[in-house]
């Protein structure tokens, strides 16, 4: 199936500044949208995957292991030479049961053959790509907990079904869903680096837009990707630009101040907020090609970098984005 | 005399922890890491790399934890094949297990056996964030070490120096120095007498640390603050509280005879003194917070949760029990070619020539599958939204509402609101976990009128009815004063009204579900208590209570869910 172009996507501008931030700097981990249906959450995280340079992976391996793989997982990435492969997206289903998610023991080869054989899972095939799972606060509890194990650890350990297995499984997890038909758990929340709110456009010109695009690219949809190639191609430079660049981007101390302020007025609890607003602050520099990483950049990406991670107050109704939106300001003028 | 100064950061002792676990893992059993932070990730590594460590996955069945039939190897040797579990695998090493506040009670029970037999070590990592979520109980109570490192803000340069000398070489403790560690234990509340002993061990592997051969006063007060302050569960009694600088109060009378007597070589006259001191300066700010509040410290026993439930199709899996699969129940292939793998062998011996089948099966070899299922609570608010004190009362509900829901994450319940009022009763709020909705829901709530208190007992029982069909529990928590002057077909009339608002009571304690008649009005009358006796329910008066007091209130009475 033909994929719609990551750069003809109409508006939702922040949610496509996280997906690219996410695709530079993968360490920042995952991305999680609030939003309504049909807001363009799973087309976005499809074309950025689709968008993505080839990675080299182990020839043969259910894993898609690299280099590093082999020689941290001898024993599942095998010793295949190095082939060019398209980057994975997975999309889990709801659904999806545990033996699915991080595999089982291959039934047939054990009966046919007496074969003690691993049948890789939707976790073996998101490794180094996107794992989108879509309603993921409806999620049943144990998939949560296995997702939070794997996320955290970056490999998947089965020990079931007289299996013994460890591969590596590193991806970068991008959920969506609508809080108002169930909550998150927190230590959920907190593993995604990022997080933004979606609206359908309100704009009566952006859904007219969109319309004739989805037409255009359903009547052609070669020619629709060949038009919009160039576009995606300027984007795909940015990201290696951004990638390329990471390394010299070293925050200096005026901005680490910045952050630690902000992330205390806020309160965003915990080490993890700072390090991953400081990081995404420098990825986006990064994809702007700037010298260095500035307030701005700061500025412009803590309410994704924070909003989930505000202390609760149940009885505070004052959304998150607007106590964060308000410390800025009381901050930094 | 002053509290010794706790360390500049958490991470300080946990590497101190670590250090002393991997000098002794069969002594120290491990450690409890909570809070997820970029410090615990670097402690592991760094454990890592001093003994091997093995991840125990969640969702780790008995065979592999435990060894058993190795399947695919019996097939083919045509006779049982035993494998080895991981508990025998990591011998040397330490289990180290994830997200283990979910984890599931009954691996939580072969582990704590392991542990006791000192076949294994752990290294538990608590990502709980809320009071009532903990890891089982049974382990964190054999681990010797707790570590909160959610607060750190250190992430880089954690190394765990070698030891300078072994548990071994370092001498059994004296007489005092037993006394007081026993004496602060009694002060701070901890019963357990494992925690004693590992607290002592700790005293002495801190000398071994140093490469020292006694343990000494500092060792002392080391092993408090990492074993004995973590588990207190109470503060220690105010005559213990510091002194000022120079002129230190008589201690409590009895100790010091019998400590002057025997404590010849401590230039401190009281050492247990010192050791409570120590202790007080080092229980973790949460801890503390809530032991003055009087409240007991967290345990991993959630009373909110719905009863868990052995559902057929749906929810966890819990592992097979030999049955046939009919009836919605699944056949656990797995489990029943196992069950089937041992017999081959006699079986094809047996069948002679007719034995050409890859594995014979019969009907004793069939497992089903077991899931595990929560049956969520759904507690069901009935408001009284007439009269003047509707305002006060709506407001205060709807604040509970929300607090409930804040946390209903970690319960898996859920909640809901009927309001009457006037000449009706309403379902405002359907049951929903979601936080956002009910903010959305409940943001205006129309209030006044008559109180067709019958009307609105009758939507309530409606509503709960409908959860327990769903096959989950409910329970009712009514805000009324009871006074009932609306009856069931919407006339106005006192005496009409209370006998059907008793007879709607009656129909909800037929039904067997739990209810709570809350007043919250100033003066609380009679009618309420009498509402809660036709409900067969509890009563609580609080005049003036706010939100929060509302809360607090309905969790500590409800008694656990019980599913329909």
């Amino acid at each position: 199936m033909a994929r719609f172009p990551f750069s003809a996507i109409v508006a939702q501008d922040e949610m496509k500044q996280a997906l690219l931030i996410a695709a530079v700097d993968p360490s920042i981990g995952g991305v999680m949208v609030f939003g309504d249906r049909g807001t363009g959450k799973s087309t976005a995280a499809r074309a950025l995957a689709a968008l993505m340079p080839p990675i080299m992976a182990a020839e043969g391996c259910p894993y898609g292991g690299s280099k590093e793989d082999q020689a941290r997982y001898p024993e599942v990435v095998g010793r295949g030479r190095m082939v060019s492969r398209p980057v994975p997206f997975v999309d889990m289903p709801l659904g999806a049961t545990e033996d699915r998610v991080i595999g089982s023991l291959d039934l047939e080869r054990a009966l046919r053959s007496g074969e003690k054989a691993f049948e890789p899972g939707l976790l073996a095939k998101a490794h180094r790509g996107f794992l989108y799972i879509d309603e993921i606060n409806l999620l049943e509890d144990h998939l949560v907990d296995l997702l939070l194990d794997v996320a955290a650890s970056g490999e998947n350990v089965v020990e079931r079904e007289g299996l013994s297995v460890r591969h590596p499984a590193r991806f970068v997890l991008i959920g969506s869903g609508n809080p108002e038909e169930g909550e998150l758990r927190p230590q959920l929340l907190d593993r995604f680096g990022l997080s933004v709110e979606v609206r359908t456009p309100k704009d009566i010109e952006a859904r007219i837009a969109i319309m004739k695009l989805v037409a255009e690219n359903e009547a052609d949809p070669e020619g629709f990707a060949a038009r919009w190639a160039e576009e995606d191609e300027k984007i795909l430079k940015r990201i290696a630009r951004g990638k390329a660049k990471l390394a010299k981007l070293v925050p200096q101390e005026d901005v680490l101040r910045d952050a630690a302020e902000l992330c205390l007025a806020v309160g965003a609890d915990g080490l993890r907020g700072e390090l991953t607003l400081m990081r995404a602050a420098r990825a986006l520099a990064g994809l702007e090609g700037a010298r260095s990483v500035t307030r701005k950049h700061l500025v412009a990406i803590a309410p994704s970098a924070l909003r989930h991670r505000l202390r609760r107050d149940v009885l505070d109704e004052t959304g998150s984005t607007a106590r964060i939106t308000r410390a800025i300001t009381e901050l930094f003028g | 005399m002053n509290p010794p100064a706790p360390p500049a950061d958490p991470l300080e002792d946990a590497v101190l922890a670590a250090r002393l676990f991997t000098l002794a893992p069969r002594v120290f059993k491990g450690m409890v890491l909570r809070g997820s932070s970029p410090a615990r990730e670097a402690l592991v590594a760094a454990l890592g790399q001093a003994i091997p460590l093995r991840r125990l996955p969640g969702h780790v069945d008995d065979e592999r934890l435990l060894g058993g039939i190795d399947l695919a190897a019996s097939l083919s040797a045509g006779k049982p094949v035993r494998q080895t579990g991981l508990i025998e695998e990591a011998q040397g090493g330490a289990l180290i297990a994830g997200m283990a506040e979910r984890m599931d009670a009954g691996i939580a029970g072969r582990l704590a056996q392991a542990l006791d037999e000192g076949h294994t070590a752990l290294v538990l990592l608590d990502d709980a964030v809320e009071p009532e979520d903990a890891p089982p109980h049974s382990l964190g109570e054999r681990l010797a070490f707790l570590c909160d490192l959610s607060a750190s803000r250190r992430w880089q340069g954690v190394a765990l120096a070698p030891a300078g000398g072994a548990l071994a070489d370092v001498a059994a403790l004296d007489e005092p120095q037993l006394r007081a560690l026993a004496a602060t234990a009694g002060a701070l509340g901890v019963d357990s007498l494992r925690a004693l002993i590992l607290a002592g061990e700790t005293a002495r592997g801190l000398a071994a640390l140093d490469g020292r051969t006694a343990a000494g006063k500092h060792d002392l007060t080391g092993a408090v603050r990492l074993v004995l302050a973590p588990r207190a569960t109470r503060l220690p009694p105010e005559e213990a509280e510091a002194p000022p600088e120079d002129q230190p109060p008589p201690p409590p009378d009895g100790e010091r005879d019998e400590q002057s007597d025997t404590d010849q070589q401590q230039q401190d006259p009281d050492l247990s003194e010192l050791l409570v001191e120590a202790a007080k300066a080092a229980i973790p700010a949460d801890l503390l917070a809530s032991l003055a509040q009087g409240k007991a410290p967290r345990r991993s026993a959630s009373s909110g949760t719905g009863q868990k439930r052995k559902a057929a199709t749906r929810g966890k899996p819990l592992g097979a029990r030999p049955g046939m699969p009919r009836a919605g129940a699944k056949l656990a292939l797995i489990d029943s070619l196992r069950a089937a793998v041992p017999w081959q062998q006699v079986r094809r011996r047996e069948a002679g020539a007719d034995a050409s089948s890859p594995i014979l099966m019969r009907k004793e070899d069939l497992r089903i599958r077991r899931f595990e299922e929560r049956a969520a609570r759904v507690t069901i608010f009935a408001v009284d939204a007439s009269g003047s004190a509707a305002a006060a009362r709506l407001a205060e509900a709807k604040g509970a509402v929300e607090l409930m829901l804040g946390q209903a994450y970690v319960t898996r319940s859920e909640v809901a609101l009927v309001a009457f009022r006037g000449s009706g009763a309403e379902l405002l709020l359907p049951p929903t976990r979601s936080l956002t909705r009910a903010r959305r829901t409940l943001a205006e709530l129309p209030g006044g009128g008559g109180t067709p208190l019958a009307l609105g007992l009758n939507a309530a029982r409606e509503v709960a009815e409908a959860v327990i069909a769903r096959g989950r529990s409910a329970a009712l928590v009514i805000l009324t004063d009871g006074r009932a002057n609306i009856a069931a077909d919407g006339s106005p009339g006192r005496p009409q009204a209370a006998a059907d608002a008793e007879a709607a009571a009656k129909a909800i304690a037929a039904r067997g579900i739990d209810a709570l008649v809350v007043d919250i009005s100033a003066r609380p009358g009679p009618e309420g208590a009498a509402l809660a006796g036709a409900l067969g329910g509890r009563f609580l008066a609080l005049p003036r209570a706010d939100a929060r007091m509302l809360q607090a209130a309905i969790q500590a009475v409800q008694p656990p869910a019980r599913a329909a």
